[in-house]
C-alpha cells in the first residue's frame, strides 16, 4: 500500500464522524431547531456503541445501540425545546454537559478495555484491485452510510414533498402552521434524526475511529460538526466536502509527526480546532451567502396558537 | 393526554422564585433513583454528597474555595446571556487568564515585591480579555458564530497550556514532572483564615456586588436587558448591539481571567496540564440556576460548589464515581431550563381531540 494511499484511508475515518453528526445537524437546523447538543449526543453514542458490542459481541449491533442512543439524547432535547419551548442554545449546552457526565460515568467500567473493531467490508476481486481497490470497495458499513445520508438527504430535501415541508417549517412555521403542517411534528422527526445520526457519529468512533474507550473521545468533533454546517451553509453537498476537508487536518499532526516534523504535537492537536474558526470567518465575511441560505427560523420556538 | 402550553398574561413572579426550587428537588429526586439503580440507599448517598460536606470546618473552607471561581465567572456570563449574547468559552477564558498571570512569577521568579500580586492579577484580567475578545472582535467584525468560536478557543486554550507545563515553563527542577515552578510567597494569594480559603472570595463578593448595582440602578444594567429582551426597541433607543457584545465578552473574559489567577495563585500555587474541573462550564450552570441574577449566582454558586464536593466525599465513602458530579450539574441544568418554561407559561393536559378553544 503505498503512502498516499494509506492518507487517503485516515483521512477517510476521520471525516466520517464529522461527516455523519453533521448531516444529522444539517436537516435538524434546516427545519429551524438549533441543537448545539451534537457533542453530548456524539459521546453518548460512542459509549453506547462501545456497551453494546462489549454485550453483544456485534460491532453492527454496537452501532445500532450508538444509534438508538443518540435518538433518546435528542428526544430529550425535543421534548424540553419543542414542547416547553426552554431556550434552545441553552438546552443544546445542557444536552452536551449531561452527556459528558453520563458517558463518563457510563464508561468508567470500560477504560482501557480493548474494544471490538467493525471491520471493512470484503468484496472479492473488487477489494483487491490495485490501487482503488480498498480505498473504494474495502471500507466499513458505515462510510458508505455516511455517503448514502448525503445524496439521500440531499435528494429528499430539494427534491421532494418531504423536503419542501422541512425547509417551510425552517424557513417559516408560522405559515407552514397556517397550512395545516404540524411543525412541532416535523422538528420532532428531524431532531431524532439529527440524533441518530449524532450517536452513530460517536459509535464510529469507538468501534472503527479508536476502537476503545476514552473520556471526552469526541474532543469536540460534535461542535466541529456544527461549524461544518455554516461552513457549508447548511447545503449537503458542501457538508461532504468539509468533512473530507476537516479530517484531512485532523490527521495531519499523525503523519507530520511519522515525517519526523518538529512542531509541537499540541500545536498540531490545535489545529482543526483553528482551522474551524478561521472557515467560520472565511464563511461569514459573505454575508449575503450566508443569509441566503440560513433557515430564517433558526433557533426561533415556536408556540401553536389555538 | 397532550401536554399543551397557555401563554400566562404577565410573568409569573412567584414561579420565577420557585422554578430554581422545583429544578433542585427534581434533580435530587433523580439523584435518589440514580443512586437507588447503583444499588446504594438513596437516603445514604443524598446525606453523603449534599450534607456531609457542610459539617467539617475545612470542607467548609473548600466549598469556598470551589464557590469562588465559579460565581467570579457566573456573574460575567450572567451579563453575556442578559444581552443574548452567547460566550460558553469560559473556560478558556479563564485558562488564559492563569496563563497571562502566571508569566510573572514562572518567567521572574526573582521578582518578588509588594507590586507582584497586584500585576499578576491585572495580568490574569486581561488575559480572560484577551481572549475573550477574540469572539467578540470576530463577531462584530465579521459576524461569526460566537458559539462556536468561544468554543474552540477552550480547546486551543488547554493545549497551550499543556504545551507551556510540558516544554517550555517545565520547572527546571522538577524531576520531569508537568509542572511548574512553585510560585514565592510574594506571588501567592494570602490566605483569608488558617486554611485553604483565600482571598479571591472577596473578589468574588466584590463583583456580585458591583454587578448587582450595575444591573438594576445603571444605564448599562438597562440597555444591557433592553437589547437581550427587545433588539429592536434596543435599536430604536440608540443602543449598539456591537459595543453590548463586545461589553459583554470582555467583561466576562475578565472575570473568568480573575477566577484563573486566583485559583492558580491562591489554590494550586503553581501550573499543571489540568487546572480546572470544567469550572468555566459548570459556571454557565451556576448562571441559569442563579437566575441571572447576581444574588441568584452567589447562592447557586455555592450549590454547585456543594456537588463537587459531594462528588469526592461519596467516591471516598460510599464508593460511587465522582462523574455522578456531572451528571447531576447536568441534569439541574436541564430542570432549569424545563421550569422555567412555568414563568411564561401555564402547562395543561389536554385530551387528544378535544381542545380548549377548538383547534
Amino acid at each position: 500500500m503505498g503512502a498516499f494511499e494509506s492518507i487517503l484511508l485516515t483521512v477517510i475515518t476521520a471525516a466520517t464522524p464529522l461527516l455523519l453528526a453533521a448531516i444529522g445537524e444539517l436537516v435538524v437546523e434546516r427545519s429551524g431547531v438549533l441543537n448545539l447538543g451534537v457533542e453530548g449526543m456524539m459521546i453518548v453514542g460512542a459509549v453506547m456503541g462501545f456497551a453494546g458490542a462489549q454485550a453483544t459481541g456485534s460491532p453492527y449491533l454496537g452501532a445500532v445501540f450508538a444509534l438508538v442512543s443518540g435518538m433518546g439524547m435528542a428526544l430529550l432535547f425535543g421534548f424540553l425545546t419543542l414542547h416547553l419551548v426552554a431556550n434552545q442554545v441553552a438546552t443544546g449546552l445542557a444536552l452536551t454537559l449531561l452527556g459528558l457526565g453520563l458517558s463518563g460515568m457510563i464508561g468508567e467500567a470500560f477504560v482501557g478495555q480493548p474494544g471490538i473493531r467493525l471491520t471493512g467490508i470484503e468484496i472479492p476481486v473488487l477489494s483487491d484491485l490495485p490501487l482503488v481497490g480498498r480505498l473504494l470497495f474495502g471500507q466499513d458499513v458505515l462510510v458508505y452510510l455516511s455517503l448514502a445520508l448525503v445524496a439521500g438527504v440531499s435528494y429528499v430535501l430539494f427534491r421532494t414533498r418531504a423536503g419542501l415541508i422541512i425547509r417551510a417549517v425552517g424557513d417559516n412555521h408560522s405559515s407552514a402552521h397556517a397550512l395545516g403542517v404540524s411543525v412541532l411534528k416535523v422538528r420532532y422527526l428531524a431532531v431524532l434524526f439529527g440524533g441518530a445520526c449524532a450517536g452513530l457519529a460517536g459509535g464510529y468512533l469507538s468501534l472503527v475511529y479508536t476502537p476503545q474507550w476514552v473520556e471526552g473521545m469526541t474532543a469536540g468533533r460534535g461542535w466541529i460538526a456544527l461549524a461544518l454546517v455554516v461552513f457549508a451553509t447548511w447545503r449537503p453537498l458542501r457538508v461532504l466536502a468539509g468533512a473530507y476537508l476537516f479530517g484531512a487536518v485532523g490527521i495531519l499532526q499523525f503523519h507530520a509527526q511519522a515525517h519526523g516534523v518538529a512542531i509541537p504535537s499540541q500545536f498540531m492537536s490545535a489545529l482543526p480546532y483553528v482551522a474551524t474558526i478561521a472557515v467560520l470567518v472565511i464563511i461569514s465575511r459573505n454575508r449575503i451567502l450566508t443569509r441566503v441560505n440560513t433557515p430564517a427560523c433558526l433557533g426561533r420556538p415556536f408556540v401553536p396558537d389555538r | 393526554m397532550r401536554l399543551e402550553l397557555e401563554k400566562r398574561p404577565e410573568r409569573s413572579t412567584l414561579m420565577a422564585l420557585l422554578s430554581p426550587v422545583i429544578a433542585i428537588t427534581l434533580t435530587l429526586v433523580t439523584g435518589a433513583v440514580l443512586f437507588a439503580a447503583l444499588g446504594q440507599n438513596p437516603a445514604v448517598a443524598l446525606y453523603m454528597f449534599f450534607i456531609d460536606p457542610l459539617t467539617a470546618s475545612w470542607s467548609l473552607q473548600e466549598l469556598v474555595v470551589k464557590a469562588t471561581p465559579l460565581i467570579l465567572i457566573g456573574v460575567g456570563l450572567a451579563v453575556c446571556f442578559l444581552s443574548n449574547t452567547w460566550n460558553i468559552g469560559a473556560e478558556g477564558q479563564f485558562t488564559a487568564g492563569a496563563l497571562a498571570g502566571s508569566m510573572l512569577p514562572i518567567l521572574l521568579p526573582g521578582f518578588e515585591s509588594f507590586l507582584t500580586l497586584p500585576l499578576m492579577l491585572l495580568m490574569g484580567i486581561a488575559g480572560g480579555m484577551l481572549w475573550g475578545g477574540i469572539p467578540a472582535f470576530l463577531k462584530v467584525r465579521f459576524g461569526t458564530n460566537e458559539i462556536l468560536t468561544s468554543l474552540m478557543l477552550v480547546y486551543i486554550s488547554q493545549l497551550l497550556l499543556d504545551w507551556l507545563v510540558r516544554g517550555p515553563w517545565r520547572d527546571p527542577e522538577g524531576f520531569n514532572f508537568p509542572e511548574s515552578r512553585v510560585f514565592s510567597d510574594a506571588a501567592t494569594l494570602p490566605a483569608l483564615a488558617d486554611g485553604r480559603m483565600h482571598v479571591g472570595a472577596i473578589f468574588a463578593v466584590i463583583a456580585v456586588l458591583a454587578l448587582s448595582v450595575v444591573l438594576l440602578k445603571t444605564l448599562k444594567g438597562f440597555e444591557i436587558r433592553v437589547l437581550g429582551q427587545a433588539p429592536r426597541a434596543g435599536r430604536f433607543a440608540g443602543f449598539s448591539r456591537n459595543k453590548i457584545i463586545v461589553f459583554a465578552f470582555l467583561l466576562s473574559g475578565g472575570l473568568a481571567g480573575l477566577a484563573g489567577i486566583s485559583e492558580v495563585s491562591g489554590s494550586v500555587n503553581q501550573l499543571t496540564p489540568v487546572i480546572s474541573p470544567g469550572y468555566g462550564f459548570t459556571a454557565i450552570i451556576v448562571a441559569f440556576l442563579g437566575r441571572l441574577n447576581p444574588i441568584g449566582i452567589f447562592l447557586s454558586g455555592f450549590l454547585l460548589a456543594l456537588s463537587y464536593l459531594g462528588g469526592e466525599a461519596a467516591q471516598v465513602t460510599l464508593g460511587i464515581s465522582d462523574k455522578t458530579t456531572r451528571v447531576f450539574q447536568g441534569l439541574l441544568l436541564f430542570y432549569v431550563l424545563a421550569c422555567d418554561t412555568l414563568i411564561l407559561y401555564r402547562i395543561r393536559f389536554a385530551r387528544p381531540g378535544v381542545s380548549a378553544k377548538g383547534a
